[in-house]
């Protein structure tokens, strides 16, 4: 599936703005994710497993912090940083 | 130092490099490197004098480290940063890396991390994997010692001032923003306070064994057994084996305090201190007083001090972090510190005069003297 990646994390991506992962739930993208990109998933997700606080992900255009989300190939996930965050 | 020194400056935008040529009179500035990162803390470690470990953050994505082992021109990033372990018991997570501290000369690639919320971490392979100090953070007392689950200070509460005793690598310290000193004897498996004579900002006249608020603490280089502290209560001094604080900020002028963030130590000198007091009446405004910044000395240990601020502007509200002002070993000793207003100001007399190496800087948050290897300048 699809996953587009902010800027911010494009550093790890090559600067690819959009990459393609597989995974039945939105952990496991995010695992596949680690497995192409090391060290982009614990910049998005705590080491409790928790999606980190200004972060957000949207599951085509639903948004969710459900890890468990189940996904298919035909989805596409949207990694976007929140508003807050500071200046 | 053999060579001119190298000041390295972390700040809320990225990393900025200051280099001195010959006497101290020029100073380059080169950066930004990770621009718009929050660069908390950048070291050089001192034992090979090539590694940089930066700890870094952004306001959205996790915090972590950066590794370089050539003087920054080229950095990967830790393949496993400070975190704790993923079935903590309180649940938590790192949500910055606040200050880093080489580890012993004997332990070649040995690094601590302090953290918010205050946690503590290690690395035996200069930096690229980080363990939890399970003694410190799985004390029966951390709770109660660190607060939790509250965050004290506005960022968060954080571990700081981690110190490596030169003479045994299983003696350490740390500051706790929320909490106050404590000292392992065994290499961090266990761990008490040190807290005695301290002032608390909760309980005046009450001596508490824990709960003070250090804001930065250090060890002098050339006598161990003395540490000095700067803390949101005062200016103190503690010549080990005894555990009493003394209050040696009671011989600041009464005008100005002795509350403040920094506090360096002459390299050599075990009775030369300095620091840049602050503004802590009324609301904290933890600005200069009155105004008017300025350094001051202490040669004999606290019993007397001196105001520095010969070349300071006359009038401005200056901030200096407590990781923002730091001291070279040349002779004369060159001081120097930044501004949360983004600007250097570097003493190359030990403090008598003063003046303006960068400006327009942004807010600094950390300031470190480096003397890379001669290859790498």
């Amino acid at each position: 599936m699809v996953v587009r990646i902010p800027t911010p994390l494009r550093s790890y991506t090559g600067q690819a703005s959009r990459v393609e992962a597989r995974g039945a739930s939105l952990a496991a993208v995010l695992a596949d994710l680690d497995r192409q990109f090391p060290g982009i998933r614990f910049r998005v997700v705590d080491e409790q497993g928790r999606l980190r606080r200004h972060m957000r992900v949207f599951v085509n255009d639903e948004m969710t912090r459900d890890l468990d989300t189940p996904l298919t190939d035909r989805d596409e996930v949207t990694f976007v940083q929140a508003l807050s965050g500071g200046a | 130092m053999p060579g001119s020194p190298v000041l390295l400056v972390g700040t809320r935008k990225g990393v900025f490099f200051s280099s001195a040529a010959g006497t101290r009179s020029e100073w380059t500035l080169t950066g930004p490197d990770f621009l718009g990162h929050i660069a908390q803390h950048l070291v050089l470690d001192p034992r090979d004098r090539r590694t940089l470990v930066l700890a870094i953050r952004t306001g959205h994505l996790g915090p972590t480290v950066f590794r370089s082992n050539d003087f920054g021109r080229t950095w990967s990033e830790a393949t496993r940063p400070p975190a704790f372990h993923s079935d903590d018991r309180l649940g938590r997570t790192v949500e910055a890396v606040f200050w880093l501290t080489p580890g012993h000369a004997d332990e070649a690639g040995s690094w601590y991390a302090g953290a918010s919320p205050q946690g503590l971490f290690r690395s035996d392979d200069s930096g690229d994997t980080w363990s939890p100090v399970d003694g410190w953070n799985d004390h029966p007392m951390w709770e109660t010692w660190a607060e939790w689950p509250e965050q004290n200070t506005p960022d968060g509460s954080m571990l700081h001032s981690i110190i490596v005793d030169p003479r045994d690598a299983t003696h350490l310290y740390l500051g706790l923003s929320s909490g106050g000193v404590f000292e392992s004897i065994d290499a961090g498996k266990d761990w008490a306070p040190l807290n005695i004579g301290l002032a608390s900002p909760l309980l005046e006249d009450v001596e508490l064994e824990y709960g003070q608020d250090p804001h930065c603490v250090r060890q002098h280089p050339a006598a161990p057994d003395r540490l000095y502290q700067q803390n949101h209560c005062g200016i103190y001094r503690l010549d080990r084996p005894a555990t009493r604080w003394e209050r040696i900020g009671n011989q600041m002028p009464t005008d100005v305090g002795d509350i403040g963030f920094p506090i360096e130590l002459h390299p050599r000198d075990p009775d030369t201190a300095w620091v840049f007091p602050m503004d802590g009446t009324d609301v904290w405004p933890r600005t200069s007083p009155d105004g008017r910044p300025a350094v001051y000395v202490t040669r004999d240990a606290g019993g007397s001090w001196a105001r520095l601020d010969a070349g300071l502007p006359e009038r401005a509200w200056f901030t200096v972090k407590r990781q923002a002002m730091c001291v070279d070993d040349s002779d004369p000793v060159g001081v120097y510190f930044g501004t949360t207003s983004g600007e250097i100001w570097a003493s190359a007399d030990e403090g008598a005069s003063w003046r303006c190496i960068a400006s327009h800087l942004p807010e600094i948050y950390s300031l470190e003297v480096a003397d890379p290897v001669a290859e790498l300048r």
